[in-house]
C-alpha cells in the first residue's frame, strides 16, 4: 500500500448529505472481477447531469472530495473505495462517515478524515466561490488547510499510523499466528463447521 | 459491573490485545458470496495464500443470479463471470457452495439460519453489509469489505475496535397488522441512518421477545440502516427452538453444553449501555418510506411531508431532493400513492413467514391490473416449503410471478429491475436513488402492505382492504 502523509489537490465540494454506495457506485457495476478500472462507474447516476460538481471543467480533476455528513452509507461494497481511487481521489472529508466504508478506504489508503461541519461549510464556501481551489490534507499534523482555512482534522491513531507506513493488514495480522492457533485449540466443540 | 450481551460476545472472541491497537477478533462463521469475493480470492492468489478454515466458511450464489429460466446458462456475461469465478474460487481453495439450482442455495443470510449455521453466540461475518441478519440468535454478526473478506479467509480473524452498545427498548405488544419491519422503519426514523454508527444495537423488551426467529431477523437485518454495523437479540426458548434439529445444529451432549452456554448469553442486569432508545410497539402503525432514504418514513395514514417543515437545515434540503426524485407533492395522503410493482422478497422479508402473511392478505382476490407482483423466496428451501403449502398456487391465481430464490429487485443486479421513473412498494430494505434499477422509486413496506397495496394499487394496510369490503 501507498503510504500518505501528505496531500495537495484541487478540492470538490459535494453538498449532499447520505451519500450511500450505490450513488457512489451503483450496483450494475459490481460485476467485474477486478480491483481495477471502475472510474467511468464513480456517480455513474448523477455524472449525466450536466450540472453535477464533477462535470464542471475546474472540478474535473478533483482530488480532495469534501461531502456532507454521513458519507458511505448502505452496502459494504469496497467497489465504492476503488471507484473514488480510481478517478483520482486521495481523501474524502465529511463531519460522519459509515462505519464500512470508513474501514475500507483505510485499507486501501483512501483517507477518511472528519473535520466539524462548521469546518466543512467554510470549505465548501471557498470552493464554491473560487472553483479549482486546493486543498491540504496534512495527516501528519492531522490537519487541513483550504486558503486561509486551518481545520483539524480526525483520524484514529492506529490507521494514522498504517497509512502513514503504507502498512497491509493482513501481513500485520500474520505476526500473530501462533495466537490465532491457541485460541483456535481453546474454541468449545460444540461450534459450528461448514464441511461435514 | 456486567457486561452487555454484545460484549460478552466480543470478549470471548479476543485472540489478541494490545494497547493502542484495534483486537484481533476470532472469526466463527464467515459466508461468502459472488459479488464481494472475486478480488479478495485474487489477493489471496497473488500472495500465494490459502483459505485458512473451509470448513468454517461457507459459499452461495444469491446477487447475480436469475429467478426465471434458472437451468438455462446466464444470459448476462458479466453476471456469468462472477457466478463462473465464485465456482472456481469455491473448487480451487476448497469451500462449499451452494450453487443456482442446488436445494440450499438462496440469499446468504436466509441459508446461514436455515441450515443451523447461524448459532447464538458466534461471530459471523460476510461481504454484505445485511449480515446484521445474524444478530436475531445472539450472534454478533457484521458486514465487512472485500479487503476484510481477504483477511478473514487468510487468518480467520480481524483486526477490530469495539464497538459501543446501544439498547432499543421495544415495549408494549404490536397491534394486529403491524409487524416486525414496522418496528425496524419506526426505529430507523427515529434515530436516523447516522444514529447507530459505531454502536451495536441490542433489541430487548416485551415485543421483541413475542417475536418469531423470523421477525427478529427482520429487525436485526435493517441495523444497517440505521448505520449500526450490528443488531443482536438475547437468545431464548425461541431461539433454541428454531435451531434444534436443522442440519448443523450440535446434537446429544453438544447440544446440552451449546445450550447451557447459550443461557449465560443476555445482558447482566447491572450492566450499562453507552445510549438507550425507548419506542412504545403498541402505537405502532404500518410504516412506508416516502423518500430516498430509509430515515425517511411515516405511519402509512400520514401524508407526504412538507420539507419546510424540517428544522433542520440539511434535513430539509435532502428532504428536498428527496421529493423531487421520487415525484411527490408535500401534503399527499401516503395512501393515495399509486405503484407499479409490488416486490416480495430479499433478506429483510424473504423467509416463509413473509411469504405466508402476504399470501393470507391476496388469497382469494385478484392484484389491481396494471401492477406487476414479483414474489422471489429468499432461498430455494424457501421456495420448496411454500409450494408444499400451496402458496405458490395462491400468489399465481393472485395474479403475481412466482419466482426463483434471490437479492433480485431488491439491488436490481440481476434482470429484476424497474425502469426509469417506475414507483415500487418492496419489501426490501433500501429505498436509495435507482437502488431497484435506474431512475426508480422505491417504497419501503412490510409483507403485510406490500400484500394490500397489491390488491388496491396505492398503498395500503390489510385493514383498508376490509373497510372497502363492508
Amino acid at each position: 500500500m501507498e503510504k500518505f502523509i501528505r496531500h495537495t489537490g484541487v478540492g470538490v465540494p459535494l453538498r449532499y448529505s447520505n451519500v450511500d454506495t450505490d450513488q457512489i457506485i451503483p450496483a450494475v457495476y459490481l460485476k467485474r472481477v477486478t480491483r481495477t478500472g471502475f472510474e467511468d462507474a464513480l456517480f455513474a447516476a448523477w455524472r449525466g447531469d450536466e450540472t453535477f460538481v464533477l462535470n464542471q471543467p475546474a472540478f474535473r480533476s478533483g482530488s480532495v472530495l469534501v461531502a456532507g455528513p454521513d458519507f458511505g452509507t448502505g452496502s459494504s461494497r469496497e467497489h465504492a473505495v476503488w471507484a473514488l481511487k480510481d478517478y483520482g481521489f486521495k481523501a474524502v472529508l465529511s463531519s460522519r462517515f459509515a462505519d464500512i466504508f470508513r474501514g475500507n478506504s483505510g485499507k486501501q489508503g483512501l483517507l477518511t478524515g472528519e473535520l466539524s461541519q462548521d469546518d466543512i461549510e467554510l470549505i465548501w464556501k471557498v470552493l464554491e466561490n473560487e472553483p479549482g481551489t486546493e486543498v491540504t490534507v496534512d495527516l501528519e499534523q492531522r490537519e487541513v488547510r483550504c486558503a486561509d482555512i486551518v481545520a483539524p482534522m480526525s483520524v484514529d491513531d492506529y490507521t494514522r499510523w498504517r497509512l502513514m507506513e503504507g502498512l497491509d493488514d493482513i501481513g500485520l495480522t500474520y505476526r500473530h499466528i501462533d495466537a490465532i492457533g491457541d485460541y483456535e485449540a481453546s474454541r468449545p466443540s460444540h461450534k459450528p463447521r461448514t464441511l461435514v | 459491573m456486567g457486561k452487555t450481551l454484545a460484549e460478552k460476545v466480543w470478549d470471548a472472541h479476543v485472540v489478541r490485545q494490545a494497547e493502542g491497537e484495534p483486537d484481533l477478533l476470532y472469526i466463527d462463521l464467515h459466508l461468502v458470496h459472488e459479488v464481494t469475493s472475486p478480488q479478495a480470492f485474487e489477493g489471496l492468489r497473488l500472495a500465494g495464500r490459502k483459505v485458512r478454515r473451509p470448513d468454517l466458511t461457507l459459499a452461495t450464489e444469491d446477487h447475480n443470479t436469475p429467478t426465471v429460466d434458472i437451468d438455462k446458462p446466464i444470459a448476462d456475461i458479466t453476471s456469468r463471470t462472477q457466478i463462473e469465478t465464485l465456482r472456481r474460487n469455491c473448487e480451487e481453495f476448497g469451500i462449499r457452495l451452494h450453487p443456482l439450482g442446488d436445494a440450499e442455495q438462496g440469499i446468504v443470510h436466509v441459508v446461514g439460519p436455515q441450515l443451523g449455521l447461524t448459532q447464538p453466540g458466534l461471530t459471523v461475518v460476510c461481504g454484505d453489509s445485511h449480515t446484521s441478519t445474524h444478530g436475531a440468535f445472539g450472534a454478533l454478526a457484521f458486514g465487512i469489505g472485500t479487503s476484510e473478506v481477504e483477511h478473514v479467509l487468510a487468518t480467520q480473524t480481524l483486526p477490530l475496535r469495539p464497538f459501543k452498545t446501544m439498547a432499543i427498548n421495544v415495549e408494549g405488544q404490536l397491534k394486529p397488522g403491524s409487524t416486525a419491519k414496522d418496528i425496524i422503519l419506526a426505529v430507523i426514523a427515529k434515530i436516523g441512518t447516522g444514529g447507530g454508527q459505531g454502536y451495536v444495537l441490542e433489541y430487548r423488551g416485551e415485543a421483541i421477545r413475542s417475536l418469531s426467529m423470523e421477525s427478529r431477523m427482520t429487525i436485526c437485518n435493517m441495523s444497517i440502516e440505521a448505520g449500526a454495523r450490528a443488531g443482536m437479540i438475547a437468545p431464548d426458548e425461541t431461539t433454541f427452538a428454531y435451531i434444534e434439529g436443522r442440519p448443523h445444529a450440535p446434537q446429544g451432549k453438544e447440544w446440552d453444553a451449546a445450550v447451557e452456554y447459550w443461557k449465560t448469553l443476555r445482558t447482566d442486569d447491572d450492566a450499562e449501555f453507552d445510549a438507550e432508545v425507548t419506542i412504545d410497539a403498541s402505537e405502532l402503525e404500518p410504516f412506508v418510506t416516502w423518500g430516498t432514504n430509509p430515515g425517511q418514513g411515516l405511519p402509512l395514514s400520514a401524508s407526504v411531508p412538507d420539507p419546510e417543515s424540517f428544522a433542520d437545515e440539511g434535513a430539509r434540503y435532502a428532504a428536498e431532493r428527496a421529493l423531487q426524485y421520487m415525484d411527490l407533492k408535500p401534503g399527499t395522503p401516503l395512501r393515495d400513492i399509486a405503484v407499479d410493482t409490488v416486490f416480495i422478497g430479499s433478506c429483510t422479508n424473504g423467509r416463509i413467514e413473509d411469504l405466508r402473511a402476504a399470501a393470507a392478505v391476496v388469497k382469494g382476490r385478484r392484484k389491481a391490473d396494471n401492477v406487476r407482483v414479483l414474489v422471489v423466496p429468499g432461498s430455494h428451501r424457501v421456495r420448496m416449503q411454500a409450494e408444499e403449502e400451496g402458496l405458490d398456487t395462491v400468489f399465481k391465481e393472485f395474479g403475481a410471478e412466482w419466482r426463483h430464490a434471490g437479492c433480485s429487485m431488491c439491488l436490481g443486479m440481476n434482470p429484476d429491475q424497474l425502469a426509469p421513473g417506475e414507483r415500487s412498494a418492496s419489501t426490501s430494505n433500501r429505498n436509495f436513488e435507482g437502488r431497484q434499477g435506474k431512475g426508480g422509486r422505491t417504497h419501503l413496506v412490510s409483507p403485510l402492505v406490500a400484500a394490500a397495496t397489491s390488491v388496491r394499487g396505492t398503498l395500503s394496510s390489510p385493514a383498508d382492504l376490509e373497510s372497502a369490503a363492508n
